[in-house]
């Protein structure tokens, strides 16, 4: 199905929202559900290849939020819209639950305090536990273990398809993806802003900032100078398949006067990961690993699960938070400059960004852009399941006896077919290159990291040429 | 799901159609042992060697010597011949119980039921990940098997300049296949003391393959956005570091049973190899589910991997014919410099291992090894092996040693 295309006619664009990430896409998702033009510019050459890639991929309920901040209020309509979305479009999630756990007395003694502020956010199912239901639930943890406070609606989500998700339906809707357009100046005229970037200007009468790590710097070039964003490094380890069924929980650290712990979380591509470090940073590309990350989360890690430590690590990475000055999500529109930032969104913005859209949408109307809602909406995209949750293509008999494709697996590791291969390559926002193929199928993204599949899975993607989708050239608006 | 999947049911299932899992098959199929089904994963049967494409395969169980890619076709013709079944593109993904196992291909997805199953799943690299190496996360970083797959089966260009990760044989087959590629190795990393612990294939390698050794070394970053741009290492002594300019990392050796389809059985882990625990009839602790190859000793040459094959056939052929349970055995433990010993069970009324040798995997470079056996605190035997036994390399024991020793008595202990 096609949706009234959205290319507009004079080459001026009614929103152009800068950033592919989860944010900017699900707010081009909702703001082309109604009867405007809307243009994604990603600075990368796909969407969701920022901080939206390398988070922990946990739907939170928001029961740790300050009270009364925005996060807390889109956090927890986030969680109620993005499990919705989930279900409507096939991304994976598991209801895992999640338990907070105390080590020492002081983390013991602040179980209350976070069930009432659990509360305060409106979320009334925590639970405290004593040390006996903490092994219950998690026998493999390690000795001294106080107590703990349950979670039981904290759950495990596929961030990767998450973004696809959104970024096909916006597509679908007719929103036009510009990738490899990275924002390096603009123009302003009375009624038109006209964005600068390598492939030539993009222009438009509304601008949405979501542009995640750089959202400071374009803020700056529309002449405020509200927040800095500081690159704060994640570094997590994922451990082989086989210590899945260490860890059934989301394993959470009570925050303390002791700093932030690390987590331990089962992943939805039926892994564990443990982290993250928390280590502000400077340069804002800077996603090596590190040999202090390294050795603070295997130390953290012998003692939260020996046994853990003891398996093979089949990946690390490091992803950088857009941490800024400032304690709560800072949404705020400009209506004299039809401009609206959206900065500050940490690794809650997976759950809420559904709900910041609408929030979006809500503050771009006030503002004065018209928002008439639109019927015949082309119904959301069904995406490929790349989670363990539900049956994967390699294990569906007749979908193998229809096109054996999906019976030829690629990669061994973690069960990719040529199937969902070349799926992915021809999707609607398709793979680009082998980054993409792996956020997409997950191929070469197992213990053995291409040992088998990896010059095969190149020449799939080389013989699979893009039939793009997205431009990264716009004719309309040279 | 509702659907039922189709059941086939042979008499043998080998799992894996490298040296050893081909080799089972033939030999299987010549003694007329029933419905052979060898499947493989990969698109054609032959394993690793299909991938090096080098002179060296062939020598103990062959009697000559062969390339890689000439001595795995020769192993699948051998099977096809003795009218064992190949099945590639198979790949089997679990247990639906303890004697069916699921199965992919393009063909379908169904079950086998065989009578028997023979491990023949190999061995994998560790990649840099598994390594714990921190740094960027560039292109151009590999492990052997990912080299020699994108170089001999793909025809891929690499890059320029590599560094090799490793001082195993594999190591220097990875050397091999870089200058045929046209990318210089430009060094050779190893933790070893000596070069000379890379043994024979050393004063070659170091001749032919002109690649300079750094000793003593360990890799402490990979650095490079995009392509790779260098190595970080240090000197594991002094602890001084410096940077290696490279477009490629190769990871070589550092070898780890692929093992899922063993543990998620259940079937008993030897600690050392990570492979399951065998006995010298090469069953494993699931009655009728027998282990051959590399997953057993990471890593041996092939042709002692394919002489598995061989050994295992009339075990598998004797449970087959009912035989009864085997009885109670002794263990077989290593002490230094050895990490691991294979096979590590010993029975009274089971064969001497294959070959008649008992595989270890020593940590340190000894000319002239003194193997002492020992059982209970008393001293079995002490001999003096003519041949060195070298880290990165299988030592390989008579099993003779073994020859004195109390089938009732407590675990024997071997070390040097």
């Amino acid at each position: 199905m096609t949706a009234t295309p959205h290319r507009p006619d004079d080459g001026v664009f009614d929103v152009a929202v800068i950033g592919g990430g989860i944010v900017g896409a699900a707010i081009a998702r909702e703001l082309s559900g109604c009867e405007v033009s809307v243009a994604l510019l990603e600075a990368r050459d796909d969407v969701g290849d920022g901080t939206s890639k390398a988070n922990t991929a946990i739907l939170h309920t928001g029961f740790d939020a300050k009270p009364g901040t925005l996060e807390s209020r889109l956090v927890a309509r986030g969680y109620h819209l993005l499990s919705a979305y989930a279900k409507a479009t096939g991304i994976p999630v598991e209801h895992t639950g999640a338990v907070l756990v105390a080590w020492n007395q002081e983390e013991l003694d602040a179980l209350p305090g976070l069930k009432e502020k659990a509360e305060a956010n409106g979320y009334e199912h925590c639970r405290i536990i004593g040390a006996d239901e903490v092994y219950q639930s998690i026998p493999d943890l390690g000795d001294g273990a106080l107590g703990g406070l349950t979670v039981p609606d904290e759950s495990i989500i596929c961030t990767w398809t998450t973004n696809l998700a959104l970024a096909t339906d916006a597509q679908q809707r007719g929103t036009t993806i510009l990738l490899q357009h990275g924002v390096t100046g603009i123009d302003h005229a009375p009624d038109v802003t006209t964005l600068h970037t390598a492939q030539g200007e993009v222009r438009a009468r509304w601008v949405v900032n979501a542009a995640g790590l750089g959202a400071d710097h374009i803020d700056r070039l529309f002449g405020h100078d509200r927040f800095t964003v500081t690159p704060r490094r994640g570094e997590l380890f994922v451990f082989d398949k086989l210590t899945r069924p260490m860890v059934n929980k989301i394993v959470l650290p009570v925050p303390s006067s002791r700093g932030k712990g690390v987590l331990i979380s089962p992943t939805i591509y039926g892994n564990v990961m443990l982290g993250p470090t928390a280590e502000d940073l400077t340069d804002r590309t800077n996603t090596a690993t590190s040999e202090d990350g390294y050795d603070f989360l295997l130390t953290k890690g012998e003692r939260l699960m020996p046994r853990l430590l003891a398996e093979e690590v089949t990946a690390s990475y490091a992803g950088l938070r857009a941490a800024i000055d400032h304690p709560d999500y800072l949404i705020e529109a400009t209506p004299e400059q039809r401009y609206l930032l959206v900065g500050g969104i940490r690794s809650t913005g997976l759950t809420a960004g559904l709900a910041i859209a609408e929030h979006v949408s809500g503050l771009l109307e006030e503002s004065g852009l018209a928002l008439r809602s639109r019927s015949g909406l082309p119904d959301p995209p069904q995406m490929p399941n790349i989670g363990e949750a539900a049956p994967r293509p390699y294990q569906d008999a007749e979908r193998i006896a229809a096109d054996p494709a999906y019976g030829t697996i690629v990669c061994f590791c973690e069960r990719v077919t040529e199937g969902e291969i070349r799926d992915a390559c021809h999707a609607p926002v398709p793979a680009r290159g082998l980054e993409g193929l792996r956020r997409r199928t997950r191929a070469m993204n197992g213990r053995c990291q291409g040992f088998f599949c990896g010059a095969a899975v190149a020449a799939l993607r080389t013989q699979h040429h893009t039939h793009d989708g997205c431009s990264n050239q716009h004719k309309d608006n040279r | 799901m509702t659907y039922q999947l189709p059941l086939i049911e042979p008499d043998v299932l080998i799992i894996g159609g490298g040296p050893a899992g081909l080799t089972a098959a033939a030999e299987l199929a010549d003694r007329r042992a029933g419905h052979i089904l060898c499947v493989d994963r990969e698109h054609a049967a032959g394993g690793i060697p299909r991938h090096s494409d080098h002179t060296g395969y062939g020598l103990r169980d062959l009697h000559r010597v062969m390339s890689g890619p000439v001595y795995a076709r020769h192993l699948v013709d051998r099977a096809t011949r003795a009218k064992a079944e190949i099945r590639t593109n198979t790949m089997v993904t679990g247990w639906s119980d303890e004697h069916t196992l699921d199965v992919t291909s393009p063909d379908g997805r169904y079950q086998i039921r065989p009578r028997a199953i023979v491990l023949a799943t190999g061995a994998r690299e560790r990649p840099r990940t598994a390594r714990r190496i921190p740094g960027d996360r560039p292109h151009g970083v590999y492990t052997t098997g990912q080299l020699q797959n994108l170089v001999h089966l793909h025809h891929q260009p690499v890059g320029k300049r590599a560094v090799i990760v490793g001082g195993e044989l594999v190591s220097w087959s990875a050397a091999l296949t870089l200058r045929q590629a046209g990318c210089t190795p430009a060094l050779m990393i190893s933790q070893y003391p000596k070069a000379e612990s890379y043994g024979a294939f050393n004063a070659a390698g170091r001749t032919v393959l002109r690649v300079p050794v750094a000793t003593r070394s360990r890799v402490t970053k990979v650095i490079g956005k995009g392509r790779c741009q260098a190595v970080e290492i240090e000197h594991l002594d002094t602890g001084k570091r410096r940077t290696v300019a490279c477009d490629t990392v190769v990871f070589t050796g550092d070898w780890i049973p692929d093992h899922e389809l063993v543990r998620a059985a259940g079937i008993a882990l030897d600690e050392s190899t990570l492979g399951p625990l065998t006995d010298t009839a090469l069953r494993t602790s699931r009655p009728g589910v027998f282990a051959v190859g590399n997953m057993l000793h990471p890593v041996d040459t092939a042709d002692v991997a394919a002489l598995d094959g061989k050994h295992v056939a009339q075990q598998v052929i004797n449970h087959l014919h009912g035989q009864q349970p085997p009885t109670a055995g002794v263990r077989l433990t290593v002490g230094s410099p050895f990490r691991w010993v294979a096979p590590q069970i010993l029975r009274p009324d089971d064969p001497a291992p294959a070959r008649g040798r008992l595989l270890l995997w020593p940590d340190e470079f000894v000319r002239f090894p003194k193997v002492t056996v020992r059982q209970d605190g008393r001293v079995i035997t002490r001999r003096t092996l003519a041949w060195p036994a070298a880290p990165g390399r299988v030592f390989r024991i008579p099993s003779t040693v073994l020859d004195g020793i109390s089938h009732t008595g407590g675990p024997v202990h071997i070390s040097l």
